[in-house]
Parts: structure tokens; C-alpha cells; sequence
């Protein structure tokens, strides 16, 4: 199982957005943006996103840089990203508000391959991270997966069709307490673990993933989120030969290769650039994750 | 934009890239052939491409300064070999521009097997010399110190009959005694700066000695550096009668103007082009506007 070898291109022109709307979801936001002409990402996939105004001059006279995010979901014509202000280019865009101009980047970098020999999918999520995972859960059930919007706040998406065997999907989503957990709405028919007991299970998300592979270990595990948490779902599954996808994430100057910041640590040496590599990596490929290389904790 | 003439070439308008700030294989791979339709500079710079392969240093390599960019990226590339061998042929099937060659080198003989190979090979329109490299036996960057930079550009200069750059850095007590010593070296052409010593510290206790950077110290660019390099530009291009390639901090075809306007032939985007691929193209295009 690797991880995706096409991807979907970009225009090297920045796109010039509105945004459509900014909704909380917990301690989290969801930013909608009209995206009609741009092309539809791949799961796993990101943009780099800037405000088109006030973008530069805050704390420390930051942000300055586009930030990264991967693509949450596509629908009717919007895209939906999943922030959270932890820095002063996150909360620039925590704070955009409806009809305000966005640039965008994207969709770039490699997103996850679907699964192939009969696996049921895994999906596994800490915190923000989860956001990817929302639109592969929606490619899955187009594809004929189980039905991903058995939640209250998105309509479902358009059917291809199903398929003869429907393709099974698990989700298990990790977060430090009751407030961040509200975040699992985005996605549906989610599992959840919280750090604090607030909500689902007490305790780590890899604690449900253990118990999954223990019941059922044909299975493709696609997993998001802090550094800690990917290198624990690289080491279990490693250690029960079932394939990972990991979507990673690191401090990004560009998104498309110029800088080569962005990079972990491979097997064998050398490094793999998340940006035009990945995000989406495939596990077999790290001896471990770095602790520099996941989503915001 | 009217055409440029610069040592020879003759490139569509005067904006090139800072070498190691666009890559334009890697451009590629996330845009696909629009990048050969519309490539944002008029020539292309490569990375650093040194004798051996190197890996880079490690993560984090990149930290958002105020109004900039601090990065410790270590210079990965495959080795002369493998950019002769995979980068050159992949370039040529598909660069609308001409391409300049960025190399390192530690001794004046390791430089000049650089240049020489460079020279062989005719996909190649210019060699540029990163000098912000230390001599192996005094510790000194070669290109800090005029009497050092001078013997090198000098015993490497007849390695190739292409153009020869020397990429000057900012981090010496006198830049243009620096691009003094290029010409009298024999280097056709000058650029500058390269990106301005700096650090940062961690925000917790990630390492004992707080250093963010896996590399301990970076090069600071952007905005934040925009003034130093007009001063230094000028004082450059005061010194010598060679083509000058100015850069730091351009985001605009104001900026731009300023480094043209004080004797700069050329003008290199670099960190702006991370913020937005086709800053060049814009930046070119907005120099025509304001020509005509």
C-alpha cells in the first residue's frame, strides 16, 4: 500500500478568495471559502492560505508566510478548512469573517491512495489533524464506503453508485478535552478519545486503534495529527504489519519544494520533503516520526 | 519589459531568482507544464550544488522572524553527479529560460572541478559561485575576506569561458571591497546579498540550549532585510563596472526599482516567490507598467 503516486495540480497562480463563511465547531473554526474554479483536491491534499488583508503587522510583526492546511472538504463549490489559532497566522484567520478575500495556493503536495485488497479503512485523528480525514471519509463513501454523514451538521455528499461490497470505514478521533472533541462533528460516525475523560474514551486515541487491529487487522490505517500520536499508529501498526498512511505536517515556507524546510526524516537517511512528497507518507517509508513533523497538539 | 542584455545573454526582462529559493523541478511537480507556459523569471538560478551529495541539516530548518524568513536548510542536493546526470537532462526538455548554476566549493581546486564541469556541458548558460562557504584551513567564509575571494575567483576563473558570478555575502565588514576582489578576480558579474546571519531561540525547552534551529544558526531574508541589501547593492555597484544582481526583500516592482536604480542590472526575487510562485512574473510585469 502506498501512498498516492498522481495528485491533482495546481495553478503556480494564487487564487484571490471569498470567504463564504467562519463557523465554530468546538475550540475550532470552520472556514468556508467560494473555491468555483478551483480543482478539486485530492484527499490529503493542502492549500497554503494567506488573508488578503491585514496579513503581516501583527505580534511581532507576523504572519508573513502562507500557512498550510489541508483540505477539509469540498462541497458546492466551497472549500472547508478546519483551523485552530494557535499562532498569529492561524488567528488572523480565525478571525476572517464572511466576504473577506483569502489567497490561496493548491491543491498541492500527494494525498492518501484508496485501499486496495479487500482492507477496511482505519481513519485515526488527533485534534486539527483531523481535517483531512473528513474529505477522505467522504471519497470513501462515494466510493461505496458505509455512510459518512450520519451527522447533523453536513448533507450528504453526491452518491457515484454503490458499490457490490460496501467498503467499511472506522473512525477514531483523539483530543485533549471535552471542547476540542466538539471538533468530531466534522466528520461522522467518529469514536472518540479524550486526554481528559471529558468525552468518549478516557485516555489516547491508539488505545481504540489497538483495540480495533486486535479485532479486525485487514485493514489500511490512515492517520493525522500531533507527532506523538503518528509515531505511535507508525510503531503499532509496524509492529502488526498493517499498512499506514500518514499525513504529516511541518513549518512550511512555500508548499511546493523551493524551500525544503519542510522536511522528516526517512529510512536509510536522507529526507522526504512533506511538502511536494507528501504530506501524505507512506509509514514504511520512516523509521520513526520526527517530533517536528505532525499536526499542532 | 524590453530585453536585458547580461554578459552575453539576452534574457526577456531583468528578474531572476536567488538561488535555493525556487526549485523549479520540484515547481514542477506541483504545477505541471503551466510552469513551462509562463516561468516566472527570465533566467533560472539552481540550487547550491556542491561536489558531494548532501542531505541538509536537520529539522526545524525554518523559523517566521519578524517581516522574514530565518533558515538553516544545509544546502541538500544530490552531488554534481547526480544534478549532471537527472537535473540537467529534466531541465532541458522543458526550461523556457536560460539556467545558471549555483556551486560550492571548500578549496579553490574543488571549486574550479565544479566550474569545469559546468563549463562541459552546454544546457548550462552561466556558473554562479556561492562563496558563503568556510576555507577548510582558516574557518573564514571564502567570500568574507577580499584578499581570499579574490584568489579564488582568480584561480578559478579559467575553468570556464561561460559567464562567472560570484554570490557576494552580506556578513563581512566590507561588501564592496568584496565585489572589488570578484572583479579583479575576473568575475563577469556580482550578486548580492546572500541571506544575513541570524538565530532564533525556542519558545519552550526543546533542546538544552534553546536553539530553534536544527542547524543552531540561519540566514535571515525578506522584508527585514530589504535595506541592508539597497545599501550594500549601492555601495557594490559604486566599487565595480561589472553587472551587478541585486536582491533582499523584493516584493514589489517598487523594490525592484530601487536596487535597478541604484546600479543593480538585474534583480533576483527569493522569499517572495515562497509567498506567491509567480512574484517574479509580477514583478516583472509591474516594471514594464511603470516603463512605459
Amino acid at each position: 500500500m502506498g501512498a498516492g503516486t498522481e495528485r491533482t495540480l495546481a495553478s503556480p497562480h494564487r487564487r484571490l478568495l471569498t470567504v463564504v463563511a467562519n463557523e465554530r465547531l468546538g475550540a475550532y473554526r470552520v472556514l468556508k471559502v467560494a473555491d468555483p474554479d478551483g480543482p478539486v483536491p485530492d484527499p490529503g491534499q493542502f492549500a497554503m492560505l494567506a488573508a488578503a488583508e491585514r496579513w503581516g503587522g501583527g505580534e511581532d510583526e507576523r504572519p508573513y508566510l502562507a500557512r498550510a492546511f489541508s483540505v477539509a472538504r469540498v462541497r458546492d463549490g466551497e472549500a472547508h478548512y478546519l483551523l485552530e489559532d494557535i499562532g498569529p497566522g492561524t488567528r488572523r484567520l480565525c478571525a476572517l469573517e464572511a466576504g473577506e478575500g483569502l489567497w490561496a495556493l493548491g491543491p498541492l503536495g500527494r494525498g492518501f491512495a484508496m485501499p486496495s485488497e479487500g482492507r477496511r479503512a482505519l481513519l485515526v485523528g488527533g485534534g486539527v489533524g483531523i481535517a483531512p480525514l473528513a474529505i477522505l471519509q467522504d471519497a470513501l463513501a462515494s466510493a461505496g464506503g458505509g455512510d459518512a454523514n450520519a451527522n447533523l451538521t453536513e448533507s450528504p455528499p453526491p452518491k457515484t453508485g454503490a458499490r457490490e461490497q460496501p467498503m467499511p470505514v472506522t473512525v477514531l478521533l483523539g483530543f485533549r478535552d471535552g471542547a476540542h472533541a466538539a471538533g468530531a462533528r466534522l466528520l461522522g460516525q467518529a469514536r472518540i478519545a479524550t486526554d481528559d475523560g471529558s468525552a468518549g474514551h478516557a485516555g489516547l486515541v491508539t488505545d481504540l486503534l489497538v483495540a480495533e487491529l486486535e479485532r479486525d487487522g485487514h485493514a489500511v490505517v490512515y492517520a493525522c495529527g500531533p507527532a506523538p500520536m503518528l509515531e505511535a499508529v507508525r510503531a503499532l501498526c509496524a509492529a502488526r504489519d498493517v499498512p499506514a498512511q500518514l499525513a504529516l505536517e511541518a513549518g512550511m515556507a512555500c508548499g511546493f519544494g523551493g524551500c525544503h524546510g519542510c522536511v522528516v526524516p526517512t529510512r536509510g537517511g536522507g529526507y522526504l520533503r512533506i511538502c511536494v512528497d507528501g504530506p501524505v507518507i507512506d509509514a514504511a517509508e520512516l523509521d520513526r516520526v520526527d517530533e517536528h513533523a505532525g499536526a499542532p497538539a | 519589459m524590453s530585453p536585458v542584455q547580461f554578459c552575453g545573454l539576452k534574457l526577456g526582462h531583468p528578474i531572476i531568482n536567488g538561488s535555493g529559493t525556487f526549485d523549479a523541478i520540484a515547481a514542477r511537480r506541483a504545477f505541471g507544464d503551466a510552469l513551462d507556459r509562463e516561468f516566472p523569471f527570465a533566467a533560472f538560478v539552481s540550487k547550491t550544488i556542491t561536489l558531494r551529495p548532501r542531505a541538509g541539516n536537520p529539522p526545524p530548518r525554518l523559523w517566521e522572524a519578524s517581516a522574514g524568513l530565518l533558515n538553516s536548510i544545509g544546502l541538500p542536493n544530490r552531488g554534481l553527479d547526480g544534478y549532471l546526470a537527472e537535473d540537467l537532462p529534466e531541465l532541458a526538455r522543458w526550461l523556457p529560460v536560460p539556467l545558471v548554476t549555483n556551486v560550492m566549493g571548500s578549496t579553490a581546486a574543488e571549486i574550479a572541478q565544479l566550474v569545469q564541469a559546468c563549463d562541459a556541458r552546454e544546457e548550462i548558460a552561466a556558473v554562479e559561485l556561492n562563496v558563503s562557504c568556510p576555507n577548510v584551513q582558516t574557518g573564514l567564509d571564502i567570500g568574507a575576506d577580499p584578499d581570499q575571494l579574490e584568489a579564488v575567483v582568480r584561480a578559478v576563473r579559467p575553468s570556464t569561458s561561460k559567464p562567472l558570478i560570484v554570490k557576494l555575502t552580506p556578513n563581512t565588514a566590507d561588501v564592496s571591497a568584496c565585489a572589488r576582489a570578484a572583479q579583479e578576480g575576473g568575475a563577469d558579474a556580482v550578486s548580492l546579498i546572500n541571506t544575513l546571519r541570524a538565530m532564533a531561540l525556542a519558545p519552550g525547552p526543546v533542546n538544552p540550549s534553546r536553539r530553534w534551529l536544527g542547524g543552531g544558526t540561519g540566514g535571515l531574508s525578506g522584508p527585514a532585510i530589504r535595506g541592508v541589501a539597497l545599501a550594500q547593492v549601492a555601495a557594490a555597484a559604486e566599487r565595480v563596472e561589472i553587472p551587478v544582481i541585486g536582491m533582499g526583500g523584493v516584493q514589489s516592482a517598487a523594490h525592484a526599482q530601487d536596487l535597478l536604480d541604484v546600479g543593480a542590472t538585474l534583480v533576483a526575487v527569493g522569499t517572495e516567490s515562497f509567498r506567491d510562485p509567480m512574484a517574479g512574473a509580477r514583478i516583472a510585469r509591474e516594471l514594464a507598467f511603470r516603463a512605459a
